[in-house]
């Protein structure tokens, strides 16, 4: 895992550096010459390098500021929105695996698989969409894009906080979709799987109540599959603010990364990229270290 | 229970059939042509009606006939995305579960790589830089969707590679070539089928949403997700712009989801055992 974090940086930095020669067609010479895009694609990767190792990503072509300070402005609203839908998926797919689980095959299971059947299909750009159709537009229940409108500056802090959280729902539902019918999914046969174990049987055989034997010995094991797909869900969201981030206005990395790509602005696209990665990584690392914390052999494995 | 599998397959593959046909004979079924305007003011967005019915967009273009256009999109950008990424996913697959050590190293740091990095804005940037049209998006889908499926066959062949019929072939000095392809690779292929199947969905998925952000299939050609995009503006009054075109993703990639969870139940022998 490590070895990858080494190599990922540098990977997809030389695929977009092969496709360079692009972009400094299109800009004028002195242009190219002020951001280095006159050298070969080689050197232009290896001063790349040189300056990344000091989380220097240089300036960015449209409006001249560090691009490092222009991700740093847009990470927060990024991290807030993730976190969220992260919070969601976790609080809603887990219970509704564990249920459809234990009660296999009855009406709430199957009225739950067929929804994550077409959880599965549904374009989650489009369900965006219909979000702002039906309460945006229908029923005017929640504002449709934006994150901190102008008024806001004049609110007191609760009352701003309120406001934000309302700008949230509709963000945070479409984002949280995806990532709600693979998790309750994994989670129901993940439980299922477990349920079927002999050390199932023997808690049960102990007379111990119904709910520890679910609780305590279950759901603990059932977990680690679980964590895997945590794992995994997340390149998918943050591949994912990319969109919803430009549908619902919202002011983070993920439009940061559409506009620059949009306009050509290569560094800040370099650096959304890095920025992306990384948070990936992280992800991952999290969710190697909550392996950790859920099973004991893995922490104890090590040291035998 | 074998008849409810059945279903499955048949209900996905019946849709995705009629579908097949609706993209071949396109220019039959569409009751206009996809691309003619008619920009008099009330002819422009009209609601659905029995002349247009899906009803017209900003343009005045009737909405059905470039959902129909916008199928062949779809279905050709689905197939030829999964199966770029199949020949690579499998000769990677292959190599690094036939051979291991270090060509294994390899492959597989690759493939982490792939899966670390967020694929979608990989998408974006390439096809920004390499100009946005329908033969870079297949391309540039299969090249990057292919890490699932390399897995999935390493997998098959590590266990493979063990069994006796591939050491009794190895004994008798049947190349390595030989071996890998006519001996393993039939073997591993019932998973491959499965994923592939679903990948096709996921595949349509990702054009539908790189036209909608106006980097796919480039107007006037018609497709699902740019018609959505041209919707996205007249949200809150033309809503059969949205509604109809996210309906089309939904139930072909819903299809293609159903084939493989059927092929999936056919196919995996443990499953079947489990479900009884």
């Amino acid at each position: 895992m490590f070895v990858v974090m080494h190599l990922a940086p540098g990977d997809p930095a030389s695929i977009r550096y092969g496709l360079n020669p692009d972009v400094s067609e299109s800009a004028r010479a002195h242009f190219s010459k002020m951001y280095d895009l006159d050298k070969p694609v080689l050197i232009q990767y290896l001063l790349w390098m040189k300056r990344f190792v000091s989380l220097d990503f240089g300036k960015s072509l449209i409006d001249d500021r560090p691009v490092i300070a222009r991700i740093l402005a847009r990470l927060p609203a990024t991290l807030l929105l993730q976190v969220c839908s992260l919070l969601v998926i976790f609080c809603l797919s887990i219970p509704i695996g564990i249920i459809s689980a234990l009660k296999r095959n009855s009406l709430f299971d199957r009225v739950m698989t067929i929804l994550v059947f077409i959880g599965y299909a549904t374009p989650t750009f489009w369900l965006a969409l219909l979000l702002i159709l039906l309460f945006g537009f229908k029923l005017e229940w929640f504002p449709i894009s934006g994150m901190s409108p102008w008024y806001t500056a004049y609110l007191d802090s609760f009352a701003r906080c309120k406001d934000l959280l309302w700008h949230l729902v509709l963000p945070v539902a479409a984002t949280a979709f995806g990532g709600l019918a693979a998790l309750s999914r994994y989670t129901r046969s993940s439980m299922i799987e477990v349920l079927g174990e002999n050390y199932v049987l023997t808690a049960r055989a102990k007379g111990l109540s119904e709910r520890r034997v679910v609780m305590v010995h279950v759901l603990r094991n059932a977990l680690l599959p679980i964590i895997t797909i945590l794992g995994l869900t997340l390149p998918a969201l943050i591949s994912g603010s990319f969109i919803f981030e430009t549908i619902f206005a919202w002011p983070g990395m993920g439009r940061l990364g559409y506009e620059a790509i949009m306009g050509y602005d290569y560094p800040t696209v370099m650096g959304v990229g890095v920025m992306a990665t990384i948070l990936t990584l992280l992800g991952i690392f999290l969710s190697d270290v909550m392996y950790a914390v859920v099973d004991p052999r893995i922490r104890f494995g090590k040291r035998q | 229970m074998k008849d409810k599998l059945n279903k499955r397959i048949i209900f996905g593959a019946s849709i995705i059939a009629l579908m097949a046909i609706v993209a071949v004979f396109a220019p039959y079924v569409a009751t206009q042509d996809p691309l003619e305007m008619d920009l008099s003011a009330d002819a422009r967005l009209q609601a659905p009606s029995l002349e247009h019915f899906f009803g017209t967009d900003s343009l005045g273009r009737d909405v059905f006939s470039r959902m129909v256009y916008g199928t062949r999109i779809s279905l050709s950008v689905g197939f030829i995305a999964v199966f770029i990424s199949l020949v690579i996913g499998i000769s990677l697959g292959g190599l690094s579960g036939y051979y291991g050590g270090w060509v294994d190293g390899v492959i597989m740091r690759l493939v982490e790589v792939m899966y670390c990095f967020p694929t979608f804005f990989l998408i974006m940037m390439v096809i920004t830089f390499l100009g946005p049209n329908i033969v870079n998006v297949m391309i540039v889908i299969g090249l990057t969707s292919w890490a699932g499926l390399c897995r999935l066959v390493r997998a098959e062949f590590l266990t493979l590679r063990e069994r006796d019929f591939v050491y009794s072939a190895r004994v008798q000095g049947v190349p390595n070539g030989r071996i890998i392809f006519r001996h393993i690779l039939p073997n591993a292929m019932a998973p491959v089928y499965v994923s592939a199947t679903l990948s096709v969905g996921g595949a349509i998925l990702v054009e539908s949403a790189l036209s909608f952000l106006g980097l796919g299939v480039q107007i006037p050609t018609p497709s699902w997700g740019n018609i959505l995009t041209a919707g996205k503006n007249y949200i809150d009054y033309a809503w059969w712009l949205t509604l109809f075109p996210g309906l089309a993703i939904l139930v072909t990639v819903l299809s293609f989801n159903l084939i493989g969870e059927g092929l999936r139940e056919v196919l995996d022998p443990k499953l079947r055992e489990s479900r009884r």
